[in-house]
């Protein structure tokens, strides 16, 4: 029986807070999903190559990207961090 | 073509270059300027060691062979750096907060500090790391190979095993200059972490330069490239779903356990922040990397002859084309990839060697005393690493002597990732699971490795080289669910996939089901919440209890680990933050497991363990820090932060005032024995004067004789009253500050002679020695000489009169520092009882009151008043030895004469 | 044959100019100058007066009287006290063990000697 140590509403900013948190933990599932894709390819996982190319490299800048401007937010929100844990978030 | 002599000349040039960055980069380093070296973009650039020679060659090769699926040797690391949140994060920070040197310190630290897991991890790690650099050597002789095989002037072709001789001892020399510099707290190294952000630099602009120039001078454009691509053999791409997978995991691991990425994404890492950077600046880097790869490989196969080695396209390619130069600069980036993995990989082992396996036998075999006894420490860390990073290379090079230009070598790359694998669950689990424990993580690393060595690593030397071919096909006694290559009757998995499979199944069962099963002792579980935890309470644990340990030894030991200058600022900064004026600090809780946590940055942490509780005597846990890790619930530690902060708070204030209170006590008590005092100074020689006055005023028939007696007896104790007079009246203007200095410019050195010169005349002084360093001595001072001799020759007066030792020795040591130059005088007496210590600079404490050895007690009193008004400071320096004191002097122009 | 003065003091200047002014009285001057053995020094003599200085090197001038004092043999030798301190408490201190006279220095040559020979009844 241990009382809650977060309160239940947030304020907006802390919402938005938390929820690019949540992004960053998403993207690597976001990258294995893009990068096991190529498997299901074709019927026998056949596929073209210079097609498959494009397609991991876009895939791989997409992300790249996203992990770009997450790390900036992050950063961002962790220096005016309100309630001051980039650490004990509530899991 | 270019001559091979010009060749290595080049070569030779680029690594001067390495070794000017590297040693300009120390220099600033070492003048606190760090900002650029220590940039977001230096450390991303740093992470590229994970890209070797076999990335910045093998890639096209593999790429040659296997169409797309080399890449996922660089999207298992970019799965791991988008995901930084998860893991990288917590790592970094648990390597700051616990000050973690290598991957087998974290091991070692997070299972209790047990040193056998430090020595099981470095094992791994050298067994695992050796072949690898063989392969680097291997690839810049083949690489010297091509140019010297084309060429047609120039020398011979060299002796492909005297080029990598003096590769391997070329590394190991800048490796020793650079990574053993000095025994940094944090175990880091601007030098070379610089010459590596340039390499990183290198090898990336020399694979971009190529693929432009294959895509635009020879394809002929994106398009047609594409096209080509399509036509080649590679145009169909058949994904191996378990080789994609299997890959994509084991790069993964490999980027969080290979001990030379360990080193620069956790123990070189100068800033939490910058891993955000790195988050997607090394993934564009590998992006990068692997760009041009495959239509490389593609052109390669369509444009060179048959036969032509796939793993040398980078430089055959340009080379064909008769593009020299473009060749030479892929040349350079091949030597670089390779020379920044071999120096970094070098820098990791050593360290894992000395701290886990060399300190922890000389502890052992130092009977006990060792982290008192007399003897620098320090030297036996730094020679410790030199012969471990020589001994690293030279097994790298009998390596590659041994096996060089087999099949083994060349796949060794995703064997020793397999191998160093092994480590990512007993690291996992430890970061994230409270539960595992020492025994789990031992049986989980044991049976990994043993599964990795027996399905992998001998079956890679080729049948009848480890294991004959009949073991191979058979297995071992003919039990064929044992055959290596197909443990359990799994057959028809590709080798590799095999390996990583039953190592990491297995090695992950042992150690989740032997963690279940056990029970962690103490300091395991106390670690474990830290590990687990470090965002949460990124403080101390408590390991340490109040312990009989003497602040004073202690800081004689860790002056011996991380040096005086180091040692001393540390304790006083401690001192401070406990409210304490001095070097002595409370051997607090805290403060142990902080001073521990500093030395284990320098000797690692089961060491520096070991040798605080050599001191403190004991090296086991409480019962109330067991009651602390019973009651840890997360609502506990919230309240009980809260609260210990404004206790700490409180106790800090409390503390100052209870110094301030006993200072008071004693200073009231020192003002009445002031006044007792200076009216006992005043009257003596006044008694004497009145007496002869009066003899001699009323007493007739005095001979001349007598009477010449008693006037010079009214005389001299005449002068005495004047001179007491002046030395308070000195000191009260001191005290208030209204000297007027008169500056002027002098040596050191003559001020020490005049002052030794003018304490000549002391009764004893024939009997003491003095030790100088007058080379140390030789700096230029502006400042009030006449004052600053008084200072000296109070302190040498002082050791003449109270250092009771049999054979006196005084030793004066001066040093420069930042911007001031410190002296010390250190004698070998019995020194100071440490409850004086504080007193010694008040007027009139004498400390045997009653002897009346010279002066009134206010020769340090004025020396204190003295240095504060020539801008420096006057210190009592516990922990020398005998009577020590320190003066403090800041030299406004730096000039050494 | 005059009577014996035991000189308790540790400034040698002082030493001199007391005993010059006793000795041309026709007193026989003992001197010593260590706290620790200046009791021993009592019990030896035997003096028909003290003069007994505060601060001494080893032992306070208060506790040697005390002893003087406690001690059946010596408790009725006739002590004189100096020092340089000067300060109430000291005389206070002194009066209360049992001090016969206490003289602040610096002292005139004539009260000196006009005490001891009060002391002695003389």
């Amino acid at each position: 029986m241990k009382p809650p140590r977060n309160p239940t509403f947030l304020a907006r900013q802390s919402y938005r807070r938390r929820r690019v948190r949540d992004s960053a933990r998403l993207l690597p599932v976001l990258g294995m999903f893009l990068f096991l894709l190529p498997l299901l390819g074709g019927p026998q996982g056949e596929t073209r190559t210079a097609v498959q190319l494009v397609y991991l490299f876009v895939s791989w800048f997409g992300l790249i990207l996203a992990a770009g401007i997450l790390a900036r937010l992050l950063r961002y929100r962790a220096r005016d961090g309100a309630d001051g844990d980039a650490n004990g978030d509530p899991t | 073509m270019i001559p091979f002599n010009i060749l290595v000349m080049i070569c030779l040039v680029y690594v001067a270059g390495l070794f000017i960055v590297a040693f300009v980069a120390e220099r600033r380093a070492s003048a606190g300027k760090v900002s650029w070296l220590r940039s977001p973009l230096v450390y991303t650039l740093s992470l590229s060691v994970y890209c070797t020679a076999w990335t910045f060659y093998g890639a096209v090769g593999y790429a040659a062979r296997s169409g797309l699926e080399y890449m996922a040797i660089y999207t298992g690391p970019t799965i791991v750096f988008i995901g930084w949140w998860w893991a990288l994060r917590k790592l970094v920070r648990i390597g700051r907060t616990q000050r973690i040197t290598s991957i087998a310190d974290l091991i070692s630290s997070r299972y209790g500090k047990s040193n056998a897991l430090g020595v099981i991890v470095t094992l791994m790690a050298v067994v695992g790391t050796t072949p690898y650099i063989a392969l680097q050597l291997q690839s810049v002789t083949l690489s010297f190979a091509v140019f010297a095989r084309e060429g047609t002037s120039g020398w011979a072709l060299p002796d492909l095993n005297a080029t990598a001789l003096w590769i391997a001892a070329g590394l190991a020399l800048f490796t020793v200059l650079f990574g053993t510099r000095n025994l940094d707290a944090n175990e880091r190294h601007h030098g070379v972490v610089t010459a590596i952000a340039l390499e990183a630099i290198v090898k990336l602009v020399a694979l971009l330069a190529v693929g432009i120039f294959v895509v635009w001078g020879v394809a002929g454009g994106v398009g047609e490239m594409l096209t080509r691509i399509a036509e080649s053999e590679l145009g169909e791409t058949q994904f191996r779903a378990g080789r994609w997978v299997g890959l994509t995991f084991l790069s993964a691991a490999a980027i969080m356990t290979l001990p030379r990425m360990f080193q620069v994404l956790v123990v070189e890492n100068a800033d939490e922040d910058h891993l955000a950077t790195a988050s997607w600046a090394f993934p564009l880097y590998l992006c990068l990397m692997s760009l041009f790869v495959l239509p490389i490989a593609v052109i390669g196969l369509t444009t060179l002859p048959d036969g032509s080695n796939p793993d040398l396209f980078v430089l055959t390619i340009p080379l064909s084309q008769g593009r020299e130069g473009l060749a030479a600069l892929s040349f350079l980036g091949g030597f670089s990839s390779a020379t920044s993995m071999v120096i970094v990989a070098a820098i990791a082992l050593s360290t894992m060697v000395s701290n886990h396996i060399v300190m922890p036998l000389w502890l052992y075999f130092g009977d006990g005393k060792t982290a008192t006894m007399s003897g620098d420490v320090r030297k036996v860390v730094l020679t410790a690493r030199r012969l471990s990073i020589a001994g690293v290379l030279v097994l790298g090079y009998l390596y590659y002597r041994l096996t060089g230009g087999t099949e083994a070598l060349a796949a060794i790359g995703l064997i020793s990732f397999t191998g160093v694998a092994q480590v990512l669950p007993a690291l996992l689990g430890g970061i994230f699971w409270r539960g595992a424990n020492l025994r789990g993580a031992a049986s989980g690393l044991i049976i990994g490795f043993a599964v990795w060595a027996y399905t992998l690593f001998l079956p890679s030397f080729g049948p009848g080289a480890v294991f004959s071919a009949d073991l191979l096909a058979n297995g071992p006694w003919g039990i064929s669910i044992l055959r290596p290559q197909a443990l359990f009757g799994v057959t028809g998995m590709d080798p590799v996939v095999h390996a990583v499979f039953w190592s990491m199944v297995l090695n992950s069962a042992a150690f989740f089901g032997v963690s279940l099963f056990g029970f962690p002792s103490p300091l395991e579980r106390l670690q474990g919440a830290q590990f687990v935890n470090v965002f949460e309470h990124s403080r101390a644990a408590h390991s340490w209890a109040h312990g009989a340990a003497e602040a004073e030894d202690l800081l004689m030991m860790a002056q011996r680990i991380i040096g005086p200058e180091e040692a001393q600022a540390l304790f006083q900064k401690a001192a401070e933050r406990q409210g304490k004026m001095g070097y002595l600090p409370d051997t607090t809780p805290e403060f142990l497991e902080h001073l521990e946590r500093e030395l284990s940055g320098s000797v690692g942490g089961a060491t520096a363990h070991a040798m605080v509780s050599q001191i403190v005597g004991r090296s086991s846990v409480s019962v109330e820090d067991l009651m602390a890790v019973a009651d840890e619930t997360a609502q506990m530690l919230e309240y009980q932060q809260k609260l210990e902060s404004q206790s700490e708070e409180l106790s800090r204030t409390a503390r100052q005032l209870q110094e301030a209170n006993e200072k008071l006590t004693e200073l009231s008590v020192q003002k009445d024995a002031f006044l007792s005092q200076i009216s006992h100074e005043l009257r003596t020689p006044m008694t004497s004067i009145r007496a002869f006055s009066e003899i001699l005023m009323d007493v007739d028939g005095l001979s001349t004789e007598e009477q010449a007696k008693y006037s010079s007896i009214i005389h001299d104790e005449a002068i005495r009253l004047t001179r007491l007079l002046d030395d308070l009246l000195d000191l009260s203007v001191l005290e208030r500050g209204q000297v007027t200095l008169n500056e002027q410019t002098g040596n050191l050195r003559d001020l020490v002679d005049r002052a030794i010169a003018a304490t000549a005349s002391l009764g004893e002084a024939g009997r003491m020695r003095i030790e100088r360093d007058r080379l140390a001595e030789n700096v230029m001072l502006h400042t009030d000489t006449d004052r600053l001799s008084q200072v000296f020759i109070n302190l040498i007066a002082n050791a003449y009169k109270y250092c009771d030792a049999d054979e006196p020795v005084l030793t004066i040591r001066a040093r420069r520092q930042t911007g001031e130059v410190v002296l010390d005088f250190v004698d070998n007496g019995s020194g100071i009882p440490k409850k004086s210590q504080t007193i010694i600079f008040e007027k009139f404490s004498r400390l045997s009151d009653q002897s009346s050895a010279g002066g009134a007690g206010l020769g340090l009193a004025i020396c204190r008043e003295i240095m504060a008004n020539l801008g420096g400071s006057i210190d009592y320096l516990p922990g020398q030895g005998g009577a020590a004191f320190r003066v403090t002097l800041p030299v406004a122009e730096a000039q050494a004469a | 044959m005059g009577k014996t003065v035991l000189l308790i003091e540790d400034e040698p200047n002082i030493i001199e100019a007391i005993r010059f002014i006793l000795l041309r009285d026709g007193w026989t001057v003992q001197t010593h100058s260590d706290g620790e053995t200046a009791y021993d020094a009592v019990r030896d003599t035997m003096p028909d007066v003290v003069i007994l200085d505060v601060m001494l090197p080893g032992r306070s001038g208060f506790d040697i009287l005390r002893e003087i004092r406690t001690t059946d043999t010596t408790a009725h030798l006739p002590v004189l006290m100096l020092t340089a301190k000067g300060q109430v408490r000291d005389r206070e201190l002194a009066e209360q063990i049992g001090v016969n006279r206490f003289m602040t220095k610096p002292f005139s040559n004539t009260d000196v000697l006009a005490s001891v020979r009060e002391l002695t009844g003389g």
